[in-house]
């Protein structure tokens, strides 16, 4: 089928689909997902940004590259195949509920300087 | 662009699947408590089927969106135009293929999106329906088409799905260079000899009826779900979007003594709320359904591409990689 199209490069085409004809994407041409993590500096930590599909690690960079970095700084990136990501259960958060509470874990826990003041005090006062 | 915008009510009278109500109010708590719900998450079957529709839906509209614009890369006004609008449509389709991975990780594959889309089952946004005819129509796609998709996307970027989320805050980024560029292309037109500002203004009445049907009917006549606007998969109404572009944007073109072809036109002083005439509606459902100028030419072109990349496809394809839903 032709097409009366404003685009030259459609209105070329003389092997267009008909719109009856079926065109059925098959599951296997969509490669697999990698999971994107990019490092803006150098130094710096790498953040996940996005999946891209590919067929391997190779193509994954590729597409990467064209995905997540088109404009700003990037310094790296890096592709996981998805299946290769281990994770905790969201159901299972709970397992890090107390940690918040650890305060004894935080530097601002201790607070030392009223132990000094007091002593001083009470030196003062012998 | 091209975000949302309106394509269509979900489909009514399906019998509703009926989710563990335990599960479902554990859900609707933590959306309650601002919490993003994430792939892995338990979600009500509804929520995940009405969220693959609009993130799909959005999808194919950036894709289908590139079509117009790429139609001018080869004609477009000197070598700084062609460089910003080969970016835009780059953009375009990168936010084409985040979309479709956002859907993806509710477990639609990409593919069966690319072939609801080629057989017409999954809609895009109705605007990509109509031909860019002069550079001017690219300059208007450029700066009120994506202006109104920003005001959907920034909206539904609060949404309560995390790829969605943070997909959407990427593409909105992204999205203010396509509104800025498109915005100088059409300033500059406006500014240009009596034939460039007559251009500008003929495009701007071939565009005019399609960005009004862009947020879709008003909400007098269309239903929307209590139920989607409490999940936070709908955050605003259709009027209330286009009630935000028209007040942003209409001053935009008036400024520079351009006219709008509606002489209903008017932000009422009283109520604050924008009055025009209503659109052909029965225009807008026409073209959804296939009557437009450019229905057939863009689901051609998209078919005859997925034909001719097939083999190169299949020729990277390793068939000893098994496919999983991608992650995050």
């Amino acid at each position: 089928m032709k097409i009366i199209s404003l685009d030259p490069r459609i209105a070329r085409l003389s092997d267009l689909p008909e719109e009856s004809e079926t065109v059925i994407v098959e599951h296997e041409e969509g490669w697999i997902t990698f999971e994107v993590f990019h490092q803006k500096k150098k130094g710096t930590r790498h953040t996940h940004v996005g999946i891209v599909h590919a067929p391997n690690a190779e193509m994954a960079i590729v597409f990467a590259k064209e995905s997540f970095a088109r404009r700003g700084p990037t310094t790296n990136l890096w592709v996981v195949k998805s299946e290769d990501v281990v994770a905790t259960d969201y159901d299972d958060s709970d397992i890090f509920d107390t940690t918040p509470d650890k305060q004894y874990r935080e530097a601002g826990f201790y607070k030392t300087r009223n132990k000094i003041d007091l002593l001083k005090d009470s030196e003062a006062h012998e | 662009m091209y975000g949302g915008g309106y394509i269509g009510e979900p489909e009514k009278n399906q019998p509703q699947v009926q989710d563990d109500p335990e599960k479902l109010a554990e859900f609707e708590a933590k959306i309650d408590r601002g919490e993003k719900i994430e792939p892995q998450d338990w979600m009500p079957a509804d929520y995940r089927k009405q969220l693959i529709r609009m993130i799909e839906q959005h999808a194919h509209s950036e894709i289908i969106g590139a079509l117009p614009e790429g139609t001018f890369i080869t004609r477009a006004p000197g070598f700084k135009r062609k460089m910003a609008l080969m970016a835009k449509v780059q953009d375009e389709i990168g936010h084409g293929q985040m979309l479709y991975s956002a859907a993806e990780t509710l477990g639609k594959t990409r593919e069966q999106m690319f072939s609801d889309l080629l057989s017409g089952k999954s809609k895009y946004s109705n605007v990509f329906n109509y031909p860019a005819e002069t550079w001017a129509d690219v300059t208007i796609v450029g700066f009120l088409i994506d202006a109104a998709a920003i005001v959907n996307q920034v909206i539904n970027s609060k949404g309560s799905y995390g790829p969605y989320c943070r997909a959407l805050e990427r593409i909105c980024y992204e999205e203010a260079f396509h509104l800025k560029q498109g915005h100088d292309a059409f300033v500059s037109l406006a500014a240009g000899t009596p034939m460039q500002r007559k251009m500008a203004q003929d495009g701007l009445n071939r565009w005019w009826e399609p960005i009004m049907h862009f947020f879709g009917p008003s909400d007098k006549i269309s239903v929307h779900s209590e139920r989607l606007m409490r999940w936070k998969v709908k955050l605003a109404s259709n009027d209330d979007m286009r009630q935000q572009f028209l007040n942003t944007y209409v001053p935009k073109v008036w400024e520079i003594g351009m006219t709008l072809p509606d002489p209903n036109l008017r932000k009422n002083p009283e109520t604050k709320q924008w009055e025009f005439t209503e659109p052909n509606w029965d225009t807008f459902f026409k073209v959804i359904n296939g009557g437009g100028p450019c229905n057939k030419e863009r689901l051609a072109v998209r078919k005859w591409a997925e034909e001719k990349g097939r083999w190169v496809r299949q020729a990277l394809t390793n068939p000893k990689e098994k496919y999983t839903v991608p992650f995050a």
